[in-house]
């Protein structure tokens, strides 16, 4: 068996990080760790383009690395601590599901995701096929964490973790997406982070708070 | 070209005026004027169309064809409309104090922004930017859902954020995966892998176990911004909290984008599979959708609540319609989307300035608007008796069509849908005719109120009901030719 090229080992060594801070943030309560995780995560997915990019010799994934650099990396973990600090909100409180039980599923989720992968990644013709199984673990952990969490800061974390994640996907698969929908994606994520921070600031002023047991009148009852 | 330039480039240019504008005396007159620039824009484009046939342009990202022209020109009207009525509620709304001047700017701005992503949505020829615009669409609605910052619509607001913004996470998925299968078929350069008509072009070459994932992600992620249950539970909320001109848009417009968005997405899954899977899920998902909204109109009190439950079931009987395929159900779900766009948004404009003369959205304090204000009341009623199916208007001949045709092609489906159209009607009826009829205790209006645009939706309903032109009729048939398929 031929040794596998240092580069496509250290693509390797990528994915795995990305799936090992998905549980990471799954287990962290502290919200301040949480923005953190979730700017390391940026930063190994801009690496992990950066890597492709020199590998496939495909122009666009530079711009690419370079936009994940500068959005996930720099610009909205910045906006998520500045919001932190304007709102004081530093810890979530106890998740739906406790921290062992959330990982236990999560665990779950990874198998389920590989064999949701299996016919994909025999098609790939990439070199990152193998890859495409973590995306999508990834993509359901962070939906996982919307589910069992209860402050709005923390669902908006585990939405971009999300974006993350298929952001990976599309990497992953197919080198990309075209460039004109990679920079619409990129667009839409920041603006509907700037929408957040309004709409944050907006439930704080009306509550007092950001926990979301606030937000479940809305059943259909009458007021 | 230069048509569909003004097309975009107006609601762009109008959103960045407005924004800048700050909250000028004059700016709902302005927001009109622009609506009014934009249907001329989009008329142009149509009879261009009808006359030099399909347009491809910029780089091929933009193109038009018969489907997405007709709902350009729907939209454009129904945003004009909207416009109109939004120019004296939002005036009535400011002097009863619920916004401030400040907030109505935001409100102004975002309502030409929301235009934009539902144009460009429609025309775009490229499925990611198809996604791009449906996005921005939530983003550009989800501050006008909070504009009154109650508690209430604070939360409608984060329920809408949160269940679009995670549905359509799973739509940008569903791409990825379109794409994928698409880059093995048309090379590896990967520019033109996902402009539809190249897609449309090789579909039955793609992969199809790709395609069948690729299609249950699309149909989930654009289905939750469609409304189908049981990812519908954000719509209710929304249209109910927010103003009540993003109910009309919302109902009027985003939901059918958004389905537009899915059966684009069917028409190239089915090509590739070969198989009913993706027309069952259709179906499937419509019959739900309709069964389950029809019990919940029985428990609803807040009238923008009750007609946001009958959106969801008259997107249900669309998708439905789609699912069943075939030119007869497809020109049927094309018109009865086009009919309920219009019915709906007429019923919002009633129920909005009904709401505003009793002061409250709860059905048991709306009371005997015919005696204080005749034309809202029966402004209401007609609406209310169009929705319901009633002839002669055109819904009763959509659903006739769809029904007929279902009879033949889907006879079991018939119990559900008869039983769920029945149930509607009691639960509707029962609820609007108290309303309109009975003792009343409501209140003047500050601003004579907009019921224009009221009458207006009816007419071309009740037209549509008892006569389709024959180059609307065309029009329709090519397209249902375009997405009927085998």
């Amino acid at each position: 068996m031929a040794p596998i090229p240092l580069d496509l080992q250290l693509l390797d060594s990528c994915a795995a990080l990305l799936l090992l801070l998905s549980f990471a943030m799954l287990s962290q309560r502290r919200i301040v760790s949480l923005v953190n995780l979730l700017a390391v995560q940026g930063a190994v997915l801009a690496a992990a383009t950066l890597l492709l990019a020199w590998r496939t010799g495909q122009g666009h994934l530079y711009l690419s690395a370079a936009l994940t650099l500068a959005l996930k990396v720099a610009f909205l973990p910045w906006l998520l601590h500045r919001l932190i600090r304007r709102l004081q909100v530093y810890w979530d409180t106890e998740p739906l599901l406790n921290i062992s039980g959330t990982m236990l599923s999560g665990i779950l989720i990874v198998v389920f995701a590989f064999g949701l992968a299996q016919p994909i990644t025999e098609l790939a013709s990439t070199t990152m096929r193998s890859a495409i199984g973590i995306a999508i673990s990834v993509v359901l952990l962070a939906f996982l964490m919307m589910i069992t969490r209860r402050k709005a800061m923390s669902q908006v974390i585990g939405f971009l973790s999300m974006e993350n994640g298929l952001f990976f996907g599309a990497m992953s698969a197919t080198y990309g997406m075209p460039m004109v929908v990679e920079l619409g994606v990129a667009l839409d994520v920041l603006v509907a982070v700037l929408v957040l921070g309004v709409f944050f600031f907006q439930i704080r002023e009306q509550f007092d708070s950001l926990d979301l047991h606030h937000l479940e009148s809305l059943k259909g009852e009458p007021r | 070209m230069i048509e569909l330039a003004l097309l975009l480039g107006l609601p762009l240019a109008g959103g960045i005026a407005l924004g800048a504008l700050g909250a000028h005396r004059r700016a709902p007159e302005l927001n009109a004027a622009v609506s009014l620039a934009t249907f001329l824009a989009a008329c142009a484009l149509t009879v261009r169309v009808i006359r030099h046939g399909d347009l491809l342009l910029a780089h091929e990202q933009l193109f038009i064809d018969p489907f997405n022209v007709f709902l350009v020109a729907l939209t454009a009207l129904v945003g004009l409309t909207t416009a109109l009525f939004s120019r004296p509620y939002m005036r009535i709304e400011l002097a009863h104090g619920r916004v401030s001047a400040g907030r109505l700017r935001l409100y102004h701005a975002m309502y030409q922004m929301f235009m934009l992503t539902m144009l460009l949505a429609l025309t775009t020829n490229n499925m990611g930017l198809l996604w791009v615009a449906l996005e921005a669409a939530t983003l550009s609605t989800v501050l006008l859902v909070t504009l009154y910052r109650t508690p209430r619509s604070l939360e409608a607001g984060w329920k809408y954020f949160i269940l679009c913004g995670v549905g359509i996470a799973q739509a940008l998925f569903g791409t990825i995966l379109l794409y994928f299968a698409a880059e093995r078929t048309l090379g590896a350069e990967g520019v033109t892998a996902l402009l539809w008509t190249h897609l449309d072009a090789v579909k039955s070459q793609l992969e199809p176990a790709v395609l069948a994932l690729a299609f249950v992600f699309l149909l989930v992620g654009y289905g939750t911004k469609v409304g189908l249950a049981p990812l519908h539970s954000w719509l209710p909320d929304a249209h109910a909290e927010g103003p009540t001109p993003i109910s009309a848009v919302l109902s009027g417009l985003l939901l059918n984008v958004a389905l537009y968005a899915v059966v684009r997405c069917k028409v190239l899954v089915q090509g590739s599979l070969h198989s009913p899977l993706p027309a069952r899920m259709l179906m499937g998902f419509g019959l739900l959708s309709v069964a389950l909204s029809s019990l919940c109109l029985w428990r609803q009190r807040d009238v923008k609540r009750l007609f946001a439950y009958s959106s969801v079931e008259h997107m249900g009987i669309a998708t439905f319609a789609f699912g069943m395929g075939g030119p007869v159900a497809s020109f049927a779900a094309l018109l009865h989307m086009t009919v309920h766009s219009l019915t709906k948004s007429a019923i919002f404009f009633a129920v909005g300035h009904a709401a505003q003369k009793a002061g409250s959205q709860l059905m048991e304090n709306i009371r005997g608007l015919v005696t204080l204000s005749p034309t809202i009341g029966w402004g209401l009623m007609t609406g209310t008796l169009a929705i319901l199916g009633l002839p002669p208007f055109g819904v009763f001949a959509s659903e006739f069509l769809i029904l007929t045709t279902a009879m033949r092609e889907q006879p079991w489906a018939i119990p559900i849908l008869l039983a769920a159209l029945a149930v509607a009607f009691a639960a509707i009826f029962r609820r609007v005719q108290p309303m309109v009829f009975g003792e009343t205790s409501a209140r003047r209006l500050p601003h004579p109120p907009a019921l224009l645009p009221v009458f207006a939706h009816l007419a071309i309903v009740l037209v549509l009901g008892l006569y389709i032109p024959p180059a609307l009729a065309d029009w329709y048939r090519a397209a249902a030719r375009l997405i009927g398929g085998p």
